[in-house]
Formats: structure tokens, sequence, C-alpha cells
């Protein structure tokens, strides 16, 4: 860690390089942080919502007369009750508040009912009669797009081509390979929740836990045929997101509920139907060919990808975008082909997740470059410097990389790290741990590496800004400063960042941050690891505004200072649609992983050894938080290689659990070792780089990668599983 | 829905007379995740959490229905080695304070986690009603899926065990490191006094259930009198016969034919570890 330039030190303590306690941290840690979940209000009511059985079905009729006559029931909606626009969705608007006469996945809202209990709405929901013509449902991604229509347009969604150089070009050494990647949740601790609360004027507040504040009030005023400032938006407790929450669950319902009963409405779905609830990864079925010439120089890459978007497109165009523009990894290669193409099918709707794309197309990639270092009789870490990108290089969009991109020196930094001590004794760091499952027998260490590319912050030509106010006065005889944004704190730190940044650039130490709310202008999304980067720098806007007019005085009497600003990073530009040529990112990040793994080759069991990981930051704001978003990242990543899968059969999910869908525990997740590079980015407030998603798309194909080391299965799906490392 | 607090057994037999609908809970690890799931519906629950008889272990060994599995691994890891160990392997530490061998039991899931050590070594089932006290052999009590002996009326008070007379061990394969449910398990008891062998699988039929072709062939091959380091083969051989004692299915957790896979490498292995205990221990004692 670099020490923090002089010019930005200040007398305050807590500022920007240092790593204060968090405002939430301990509430947090005592179980005492309000979350969505405990949101509560007098009066109120409960809603439940009732979900379609089937994938894909017809609905024929639905009758409430029952389920209206339970006492304690206060209304039963259908979407005859939406008084504006039945549809919204992030990209397109095709997704139904309620469904109306077609059911397009297992879970897919149809009626809602409000009443005094939980367990009233809960049983009058069972009372709901509907019937339905079931249908064939659409399932395979690589047939989709010639399967039923589902949706008027077809199911194509999306296709990005690339071409880059030659399109037919040869080489000396060629590989092959078809990828899958499962359907990973975001597995949130959290579930949707939120309390919509009526006013006398037809207007309505939510308090909800969401990545987006204002656009979900824009798809919610639209589907309530409400103006916009009659939508109010807070945020309450996020009890995790990573993308899941980026799309509407309960955000309509529960405000067509408040509206209708003119009373408080609450909302929170149970782990199950959490599952049902929010959009997944998408799951991927990915072809490549990579040629390179006998030194390992990549000649061209030519992939065909398949991203299953499930029934309703939520942002699988941008997904979609992602997997293609990023889709040969962080190496120059001066001919690409690719053909991405996001399709709908009734299974359940993908979306974001931390990595949007980039995961998919990272396993994939680094499978090849695995598999292209074999075939040269080269070494992985060898290979892949051998055609690292760097500052300067063009990428398959024909966009110049221009700022730093270390990939070479990640890899190698994570090369030179001391390799683990050997496999153990103690069962609880051996494959299978506590299950007792071996004392050594079978296990077979491996090592892999494996780097990955991702970019920050909204791209192809998205307006994408942040709105920060500070305002400063005088308390107890010292500047004190509020800070307001609509940016939402989701768990990553955001509150502590902006305390930080307002402390450094105004000296001020007493910095309060307000609660984030549509009363204030956009704050964007808290996603594309872009939430320091874009509100980060608009709080420093608008703390310069502050500034200025503090003049340097320390007392300001009765005087109030306050500054609303927006700040835009630089535009970037739509992709040509024919050849993906464009400057269509912001920014990319960029992380490096070595994993080392203990594999009982005959039980088919992994145990992560080691997982260290190297990554550019440009500048760690708050280096204990940069540190944590590497190892949550590198965690997720690990789910996906060994265990995180949403399976689903003819359409319907499996395993909408947390007892069978499973994400790794500490027994699964080794101690880290870290380094972070501060490269600064010239173009970055403080020269910072998004920190979030980096990590979690080289970690996956790394292990994997020590898998295979370990075994010398070829292993082309994740997760892996026992049944994969064992023939059965 | 009625909660019903016995303060003793007797009233809490009473109890279960007048209403067999009563879903007895002890430490709430599966009952409750029932009810929060609406999979489950009771019209009353039998709080069996005040009745101190069944939090006690007396010499014997007689185990209390409601004495939670932090404490079998505590108290009793000495005398119930294998009981023990597929205690350690039950969810997280919380899960552990509150489950109980009753409720695992009460349950019959085909994947609890105790069964397989139960049947291996020959654990008896104590259950109660007011009609009196029935002894059942963990051979008979599992009948089905979530199916058990126990009639409308009865509870289960307790489960007697002889403490370990040799070597035991209990393996189970899960796809995570800690907190999951069993794909598949194990367990090998070994009676060396007896010339004989107790084993069992979990999650790998439809109830847990014994091997007894498993365990007739290595009471024919062991020689406990003058054990000698084991063949290959013989390991080899008693995981074939295991795996074939199962009758797995396919599901969201793994594959019957992984699992018929992985109960013969965990036979073969948990063999390996108890004879090898028997062998050490024979060291100790020259």
């Amino acid at each position: 860690m670099t020490l923090t330039p002089a010019e930005l030190t200040s007398a305050v303590s807590g500022g920007i390089g240092t790593s204060p306690q968090r405002p939430d941290g301990n509430l947090k840690v005592r179980g005492e942080f309000a979350y969505a979940s405990d949101l509560w209000h007098e009066d109120m009511i409960w809603g439940s919502t009732l979900r379609s059985p089937h994938p894909y079905a017809r609905i024929t009729s639905i009758d409430l007369t029952e389920a209206l006559q339970v006492p304690g029931v206060y209304a039963v909606l259908t979407h005859e009750d939406v008084p504006g626009r039945n549809l919204y969705g992030l990209e397109h608007k095709d997704q139904p508040v309620l469904a109306v006469d077609v059911v397009r996945y297992q879970g897919e809202p149809i009626a809602l009912v409000g009443a005094d209990h939980p367990e009233t709405a809960l049983r009058a929901m069972k009372k709901i009669v509907v019937t339905y013509d079931v249908l064939e449902p659409v399932v395979d991604m690589e047939t989709a797009a010639d399967d039923t229509p589902l949706h008027p347009g077809g199911n194509l969604v999306r296709h990005v081509p690339i071409r880059r150089g030659s399109q037919d070009v040869t080489a000396e050494v060629v590989v092959t390979g078809r990828y899958e990647v499962g359907m990973q949740d975001q597995a949130f601790l959290g579930p949707e929740s939120g309390l919509a609360v009526p006013a006398t004027d037809g207007s309505v507040d939510l308090y909800i836990a969401t990545q987006w504040l204002h656009v979900d009030r824009d798809q919610i005023a639209a589907a309530l045929g409400l103006p916009q400032e009659q939508v109010r938006l807070t945020l309450s407790g996020v009890g995790g997101a990573f993308g899941g929450r980026e799309d509407l669950s309960m955000q309509v319902h529960a405000c067509l509920l408040a509206l209708h009963t003119g009373k408080p409405v609450k909302m929170v779905y149970n782990r199950e139907e959490s599952f049902y609830g929010h959009v997944h990864r998408h799951p991927a079925v990915l072809y490549y060919e990579h040629g390179a010439d006998h030194t390992g120089k990549l000649v061209y890459v030519r992939t065909r990808m398949y991203l299953d978007g499930g029934a309703y497109a939520s942002s699988t165009p941008a997904v979609v975008a992602n997997a293609a523009t990023l889709g040969v990894g962080p190496y120059e290669v001066d001919n690409v082909t690719v053909d991405a193409y996001g399709v709908y099918t009734n299974n359940p709707p993908c979306g974001a997740m931390r990595g949007f794309g980039a995961v998919q197309a990272g396993f994939a990639y680094e499978s090849q470059m695995d598999k292209l270092a074999e075939a040269l009789g080269m070494s992985p870490v060898d290979v892949r410097v051998r055609n690292a990108m760097t500052e300067g290089s063009v990428m398959p969009t024909g966009q110049v990389v221009d700022s730093a991109a270390p990939v070479a020196q990640l890899l190698k930094l994570v090369q030179d790290k001391p390799l683990p001590a050997g496999t153990s004794t103690d069962i609880r760091e051996l494959p299978g741990g506590v299950s007792n499952t071996t004392h050594g027998e079978g296990v077979v260490r491996g090592v892999g590496y494996a780097v990955g590319i991702k970019n920050i912050c909204f791209s192809e030509g998205y307006d994408d800004y942040s709105t920060a106010r500070v305002r400063v006065s005088m308390v107890n005889g010292e500047l004190a400063a509020a800070v307001h944004t609509a940016a939402c704190e989701v768990g990553q730190g955001l509150v502590t960042i902006m305390q930080q940044i307002v402390r450094t650039e105004l000296g001020i130490e007493r910095v309060t941050v307000l609660p984030m709310d549509t009363t204030i202008g956009n704050g964007g999304s808290t996603s594309a690891s872009r939430q320091t980067y874009v509100t980060g720098g608009a709080v420093k806007a608008a703390c310069a505004l502050v500034k200025d007019r503090l003049a340097g005085r320390t007392d300001i009497g009765d005087e109030v200072i306050d500054e609303v600003t927006e700040w835009r990073h630089r535009a970037t530009e739509p992709i040509d649609p024919e050849t993906g040529q464009g400057n269509a990112h912001v920014q990319y990040g960029f992380a490096a992983h070595r994993a080392v793994v203990d594999v009982d080759v005959d039980l088919g069991l992994v145990r992560v050894v080691s997982l260290d990981c190297a990554q550019d930051v440009g500048r760690a704001l708050n280096p204990q938080a940069v540190v944590g978003q590497i190892q949550g990242g590198s965690a997720q990543g690990l789910g996906l290689a060994v265990m995180e899968e949403i399976q689903t059969s003819g359409g319907k999910v499996r395993n909408p659990s947390f007892t069978d869908y499973l994400i790794p525990t500490v027994l699964d997740m080794p101690p880290m070792s870290i380094d972070v590079l501060e490269l600064a980015d010239p173009h970055a407030p403080y020269g910072i780089r998004g920190v979030g998603e980096p990590p979690t798309i080289s970690s996956t194909p790394a292990i994997v990668a020590a898998i295979r080391a370990a075994t010398g299965l070829a292993l082309t799906r994740v997760p892996v599983r026992p049944e994969h490392l064992t023939g059965t | 829905m009625d909660f019903l607090r016995p303060e003793t057994l007797a009233e809490a037999l009473e109890l279960k007379a007048q209403r067999p609908d009563a879903v007895p809970i002890a430490g709430g690890t599966d009952v409750m995740v029932e009810m929060n799931y609406d999979h489950r519906r009771p019209s009353a629950l039998l709080d069996l959490t005040r009745i101190a008889e069944l939090q006690q272990w007396t010499e014997g060994l007689r185990v209390g229905a409601g004495v939670p599995y932090v404490r079998i691994i505590d108290e009793l890891g000495a005398q119930l080695p294998g009981l023990a160990m597929a205690s350690r392997t039950v969810g997280s530490p919380q899960i552990r304070n509150r489950g109980t061998v009753g409720g695992n039991l009460g349950a019959a899931s085909p994947a609890g986690d105790t069964h397989p050590v139960l049947l291996a070594s020959g654990a008896v089932i104590e259950v109660a009603s007011v009609r009196g006290t029935r002894m059942i052999p963990a051979t008979e009590f599992y009948l089905g899926v979530k199916r058990n002996a126990l009639e409308a009326d009865e509870l289960i008070t307790a489960v007697h065990l002889t403490p370990a007379a040799g070597p035991q061990q209990f393996s189970k394969v899960g796809t995570r490191n800690a907190m999951v449910i069993a794909v598949c398990s194990f367990a090998i008891s070994l009676f060396p006094a007896e010339n004989r062998v107790g084993a069992a699988v979990g999650s790998a039929a439809p109830t847990p259930r014994r091997a007894p072709e498993a365990e007739a062939f290595l009471a024919a091959e062991l020689d406990f009198a003058n054990p000698k380091p084991l063949l290959d083969s013989v390991k080899r051989e008693f995981g074939e016969l295991v795996s074939r004692a199962a009758s797995p299915i396919d599901d969201v957790r793994g594959s019957a034919e992984y699992r018929k896979h992985a109960l013969a490498v965990m036979a073969r292995r948990t063999l390996g570890w108890a004879w090898q205990e028997l062998l050490d221990g024979d060291k100790a004692c020259a």
C-alpha cells in the first residue's frame, strides 16, 4: 500500500487513505442494525404474493371470491388493479407488475393479498383459484432464439457481434473448447423487503432495500400512474445486494396495496420466495477458439456465447455487451470474432450480478489460456504474461486502454507469493472438513492462475452521473458537515467513503451522512463498481463548491453553506451494432488470483487451501474496505467454482433454499494474502479504480485451473461437482 | 395453534395422549423451519424443553432425547465416539447447541446425521406413552422417508447405547466443508469381543439402513483376536458390499451413481481408520 500523498493529508483524522470505523459497523456486528425486514408502522398490514407454479402457462381464469372472504383481508389485487403501465424493466419494459394472461417463469407474480397478519395473507392467498393451460417451456439457451417466441419480438434479446482485424487468419497452435457456467445467485442474506406508506393526497412513501432509488421510483410511478414526485423512496437497511436488487421485486406491489387500502403495507419475502423474487446470474454456454503462434502470442480469438436471460430482459442487453467486449480477457489480440447472444427462455429471469457478463466470459477465456499453455508446453503464467495487455493496448472494440493495466505485474505478484505448507493433517483443513471423509487419502494438490478484466461504471453512452449535496454549519462552536445523496449503501461502505472525502476536502472531522432518498437528485446505481467513483466524485465536487464559499473560515457564525451538484465521469460511446467497435467503457479494472487446492480425487471433494490475489485499485480510499471487497468478491468466485448453482429442471428451480443452494463458509474460504496496487487513473477522482467486481472474475477460473492441475481432468463446467471429479 | 408446555414427562404423555396431533418440539431446528416455510401447520406444538429428565444422560448409557449435540460432543465423546463424530457434522455451532438426537429420530429424515451411527452401534430407542414404555431397536425404527415406528400418542424419551466396545467411525459427504446436509453418509462400529461389525448408510435409501452383507463379510474376514494389517482387497470388497446395500436416487444433492461410489470410498477408508485404531491399541497394550 502506498502512502497518502502529502497534499491530500489533512489535520482531521478519518480522511481518505485511512480506514475509519464504519458508522453502521457496531450495530451490524451486534445484530442491532435495522434492515428493511425490521420496518414497522402503526396500523400496518402485510402483503403477500401469489406466484405461478408453472414456468410457462396461459392463465385461463382467476377467481378471488374465496380469498376476499377471509376475515382480516383488506385487498386482493390482480393486473386489473394496476392503474398505470403494467410493464417494467431496466432496459426493456417487458415484465408485467402482475401477470395478465400468461406466465413465463415459475414464481411470476399473479396476485397480491393485503391482510392484517402475514399468516392471514398467506391463507387468503391459498384461496385464490387460478386455472392454467400449461405450455411446453423453452429452456435451452442455444436453441431458444428459434423456439416458440415468448415475447412479441422473438426470443433474441440482443446479439452483440465484434469484428476486429482479420476474420479468417490461421495460427500454428489452435485450441477450442465449450464451457458452461451454471446459474449463480447473489444469495444476499437480507431478503426483499419494504414498507409502503400511503399519504392522504394519493402519493406514497416507500422505505426499501434497493440498489438504485431513482430508477425504482421511475418504474413504480409509471406502474402506479402517478407523477414521479408523488412517489418518494427512502433507503432502508440493505442486507447485501450484489446486483440482485437492481430489478424491482415487491416495490410496486407494496405501493399498490398501500394506495388501494389506505394502509401502510409491509412486504418481506422469506428465503424460498427470495429465490423466485430476484434475478440471478446468467447461466452461459460459451464456445471458444484460440489461435497462437509457437511463442504463445495470440493470433486470434473467436467465440460464440449464449447467455440465458430467462423470462424477462432485465439487464440482459448490457450483460451480453460486457461478455462480448471483455470476451477475450485482459490480453492483446489483433484478430477477434465475437458473437454473444442473450436470449429469452422460461428459466428464471437473470440480470445483474457482481461481474456482470465478465464472469461467464472469464471462466471460458481463462480455461482456454490454460489449454493453450498446455498445448504450447508453456506455464500458465508465461502464456498469460506473453499476451498481457498494458496501458495503451487496444481492446477488441478498438478502445485504447488509457490508464494502468498492470496485468503481467499482477500475475507475477501472485506467482511470487510463498506457497502454503503441504497438505494438513487437521481434518478441518482437508477436503470434506469436519465431515471426516479423508485423513489424507486420495488428496492431491494443484495450483492454478487466472486474471480478469472488468469495465467500471456504466457503458455504451449511458449518461451516468451522481448528485451530491454537502451542507456546512457550526455545531457546538466547530464546523460540521452533512452529506446527502441518493446513492445506496448496500453494505459496501459508501457511507464511510463519503465521510472520508468530506473530511479530506473540507478539513471537517464531524461529517453526518443523511438518509439516502429521492428528495435529492439521482445518485445512480450501486453497481458496476461505480459508487466510490461517481458518487465519490460528486461529493468531492460538492465539497469544492463549499470550500470556495468557506474561503478558509473556521467560524461561519449562523451561515449555512449548502451546495448541490451533479458529477459525470467522461462520456462513453455506443458500440457499432455490426462490428462492435467503439469506446464503450469508462475504465477497466484488473485482478489476478493464484489458487491452491487440495482435491480428494476419490470422493471429488475440494478444499481451497489458498486464494491469493493482486489487484490494482488506482487509489485505496479506504484500505480496509478495499481488502474486504477483494475477500468478498473472491469468496463469491469460490462459490461459483465449487458449489453455488441454482439448479433448474424444465424451467423449475430445484433448490430454492440455503439447505441446497450452498454458499462458502469460513471452512471453505481460506485466509487470503492480498496485494493492492495503487496505480492512479488520471481520469478518475483521486485516481481510484472500481474495486468490487474484478476479484469475482479471476477467482473462479483460478480455482478450477488448480483443480485441473490436481486431477488432470478437463472440467469445462462450473460449479465443479463431485460427479465431475469422479466420473459419476 | 396451541403451544403446550408440560413440566414433567408424565404431563407430556398425558397431553400427547389427548392431542396426538401435537407435534413435539425440542431444539426446533427442524420443526421451526418447516413451519416458517409453511410446509407444516400443526394444530399444536408440544414443547419438551422443560422436562428435565429428557435433558439428562446416565451411565450405561441412556441418553435423554433432549440432550443437544453439543453435549454429546463435549460429554460423551469418549464413550460414544461415533455419535460424537456424527454430531460434529450437524449444522453450525448454533444448531448443535439446540438440535437433539431425539429430534433427529423424530424427523426420521433419511439424511439425518446420527442415524447411521445409531444403526451401526446397535442403539435402542426408548419411546413412551401413557400406555407404557417401548424399547425399539434402531433397525426397526425407520419405516420410510420421514416415517418412524412411533405411535401417535408416543414420545421419544431416550436412546440406549452401550459405551463403545471398539473403534467407531463416521463419515459424511457434502459439497461444502461444514454446515452441509449429507449427500450420503456411513458409520462403522467394531465389536472386537463379539467378533462383530456394525455398518450402516445414510441418505442413500428411503431410510437409513444397515449393510448386513458387508457386516457379515467383514466379521468373517477380520481376526479380532490377532489383528493384522488389512488387505486392500478386504477393504475394497467391504466397500463394494456397503455400496450394494444402498438404493439411492438422483436428486439435487447428488447422483445415485456418485452416492454408491462415495459410500464404497467412505466404507473402505473408515474401516481402515477403525482397524488402525485397533492395531494401535494392541500395540499400546503390548
